[in-house]
């Protein structure tokens, strides 16, 4: 998964013309985990704001939202007063950090640093949200399966049928006592063993035909 | 000739009530649900449902007058076709759509909204500056359920006014954008489906049942529902008024 994680990172690199993209993953509570990056001093940087224990990617997890910050130098020192003078020296003048989740799950984060100043242009936003959904999918399946769709399995599924999946991942939480990121690695663990769409499973959790504690 | 469902004083009403609710941290789940509530109480009970365009451009449900499943797939086969894909694409409001008719148009939406009782329907964009961002959408169960144009124009402005609280949120104080709050409130809206389905579970009951718990629980004890969905998902034995039957 490390070297699949790391392909992630080169390839959204490349497509958000950056000069690094780094994923963190984080456990609740905002304790680091294990890094991946497009290269050696992006991975460097993603370490350094879990060092300093600040930075757009630490806002991102505990706000659950994208933090978006073009100009480094606006604004940004007095939000983050070590951190900035700290990535401004390596030569970052704009960072992007997404979070990496599905609803209350919280998996960690993923940055996109650049070394010109300006905004992420609509394009490379929408961009920049599919790949971290793709990085999302990667982490829930353990292994690498770029290009088989987003986490939440909605490209393929039925009409009206997302709610259902979100509360089908709540609904196994409980009936295993398990996190809601172990419930959701479960149920698509189970579509894929049993060769079925997630979004059939979710509809036979909700319907009360399958459950995963028996 | 059509005449005016709403009154003036009713709106007036509305709007100092919604006004005291855009404070500093406000829920903006409730919020919406506020919004969608008064207009379908304007509207003599017309049910009422919000949605949001994720960053593919698909329109994801937020909040409703009245949520249950059936609504909710209303709502969600409009990020297929329908009258709220309609208001957001062109930016325009899409009124009194005549459900029977509309079979060509919405051959997917219009067969079930037939089904699920309503003669027509109504959508409003929701826009911000020049960004469209969602749609408000409105159903009549009631034939010839028509909207006169005085409320044609008071739906938009209470439409106007969800888009505003929408970048309210936080969004002044901390410099955030549109993109970042709209991000935000689309996973909030994810966790309130997550902490329906833990409570169904844990409870034995259905999920439009889970979430009226919910809602009573956050009422009874002046909670916020984006702060109870996040603890329901993440730590549910903390609130055994809730967890256990």
């Amino acid at each position: 998964m490390a070297a699949g994680m790391q392909r992630l990172c080169s390839a959204a690199g490349r497509a958000l013309s950056a000069s690094g993209t780094g994923l963190t993953v984080m456990a609740e509570g905002g304790q680091r985990g294990v890094t991946a990056a497009s290269d050696a001093a992006t991975e460097r940087l993603e370490e350094l704001q879990l060092t300093l224990g600040e930075g757009p990617c630490i806002d991102s997890f505990e706000s659950m939202s994208p933090v978006l910050v073009p100009d480094v130098t606006d604004g940004a020192p007095s939000r983050w007063p070590v951190y900035v003078p700290a990535v401004h020296t390596r030569g970052v003048r704009a960072v992007f950090a997404f979070p990496l989740q599905v609803g209350a799950a919280r998996l960690g984060v993923m940055d996109v640093f650049r070394a010109d100043t300006g905004m992420l242009s609509p394009d490379e936003y929408t961009l920049a949200l599919t790949f971290a959904e793709v990085a999302v999918a990667t982490l829930l399946d353990g292994h690498d399966n770029t290009g088989t769709g987003p986490a939440d399995g909605w490209l393929d599924d039925p009409l009206g049928s997302r709610a259902e999946l979100f509360q089908a991942q709540g609904m196994v939480m409980v009936q295993l006592g398990v996190s809601l990121a172990e419930a959701m690695v479960r149920m698509r663990a189970h579509a894929y063993v049993q060769d079925r769409r997630l979004y059939e499973v979710a509809a036979d959790v909700v319907a009360r035909r399958l459950r995963f504690d028996t | 000739m059509t005449t005016p469902t709403v009154s003036a004083q009713r709106l007036a009403r509305v709007f100092v009530e919604i006004a005291d609710t855009l404070v500093d941290e406000f829920d903006l789940i409730e919020f919406l649900q506020l919004l969608a509530g008064r207009t379908a109480d304007l509207l003599d009970a017309s049910p009422v449902g919000l949605l949001l365009a994720d960053q593919h451009g698909r329109l994801e449900f937020m909040a409703a007058s009245d949520e249950n499943a059936k609504l909710l797939e209303l709502f969600q086969v409009q990020n297929r076709e329908g009258p709220c894909l309609d208001a957001f694409r062109t930016g325009t409001p899409v009124v009194n759509a005549d459900l029977s008719r509309a079979a060509d148009r919405w051959p997917l939406f219009a067969p079930r909204a037939v089904q699920a009782g309503f003669r027509s329907v109504h959508a409003f964009p929701l826009r911000l500056r020049a960004e469209r961002i969602g749609a408000m959408n409105v159903f009549s169960a009631q034939v010839g359920g028509r909207l006169a144009d005085t409320d044609v124009e008071i739906v938009q402005a209470l439409a106007d006014v969800a888009s505003i609280g929408l970048l309210q949120e936080r969004a002044i104080i901390r410099g955030e954008r549109l993109g970042e709050q709209l991000q935000g409130a689309l996973n909030s809206r994810i966790v309130i489906e997550q902490a329906k389905g833990a409570i169904a579970q844990a409870r034995g009951v259905s999920v439009d049942e889970a979430f009226t718990l919910i809602r009573a629980y956050c009422r009874s004890n002046n909670l916020r529902l984006g702060e109870v969905a996040h603890t329901i998902t993440t730590d549910l034995s903390s609130i055994p008024e809730l967890s256990s039957r």
